[in-house]
């Protein structure tokens, strides 16, 4: 399997609900389709809304990767 | 992104920091997923949209007791978290969210349009505001 090669990450280490993923919908909606984003968040709500987002908008959602403190959540625009 | 689960419709009483806090987060978590919201301001609520008024200290609900208030200002200290009028005006960007102030609320405390922050769309009556809640109707 080929590495999928991040275009774009976004530290929003320290941001309360919901700005994590405000940040992530904003980034997609100015990248072109195929833009692979990487969020990094400590808040605990994104565990569960950034991939409830990414399947309601019907992007990919590439892999969640738990860090020590904070997660990375690596998203394709997909349309 | 729509899937047609109807509007979200949020009559806003409360004038506190807390409360208004809540209900944006709903407001944004409700147009992240693309569904439509309104938002009806009332009594101590519209209060809160007097222009110049948005960001100043609007207290806590009377539940929140002395533990709840510091465990607030420790969040707002650390910086995470953003005030619920930048909140607000991120879900109006986001989708189609709109924000009325109720005509009553406006004669009980003496104001005009041009009394109100420019966040707040339009005056309404309740009844416009029923007819266009077609979803679920929240009460804060």
């Amino acid at each position: 399997m080929t590495e999928i090669a991040t275009d774009q990450v976004i530290d929003a280490r320290g941001m309360a609900c919901p700005g994590p993923l405000m940040s992530l919908i904003g980034a997609i909606r100015q990248s072109q389709v195929g833009t692979v984003i990487e969020v990094w968040s400590s808040d605990q709500g994104s565990a569960t809304d950034i991939p409830a987002w990414v399947a309601k908008a019907h992007h990919d959602l590439i892999e969640v990767v738990e860090e020590d403190g904070f997660t990375r959540f690596r998203v394709r625009k997909a349309r | 992104m729509d899937d047609g689960e109807g509007t979200l419709s949020i009559a806003l009483f409360s004038g506190t920091d807390d409360k208004l806090n809540a209900a944006t987060l709903l407001v944004v978590g409700a147009a992240a997923l693309g569904r439509k919201v309104d938002i009806l301001l009332q009594y101590w609520a519209l209060d809160a949209f007097r222009a110049g008024n948005l960001t100043k200290d609007h207290g806590l609900a009377p539940e929140a007791g002395p533990d709840g208030a510091v465990a607030v200002r420790r969040l707002l200290a650390s910086g995470g978290g953003q005030h619920w009028s930048t909140v607000l005006d991120q879900a109006k960007q986001l989708g189609e969210v709109h924000v009325h102030a109720c005509s009553l609320s406006m004669d009980l405390l003496g104001l005009d349009r041009s009394d109100l922050d420019p966040l707040v769309d339009d005056v309404e009556g309740v009844t416009a505001f029923m007819l266009a809640a077609d979803g679920q109707l929240v009460f804060i």
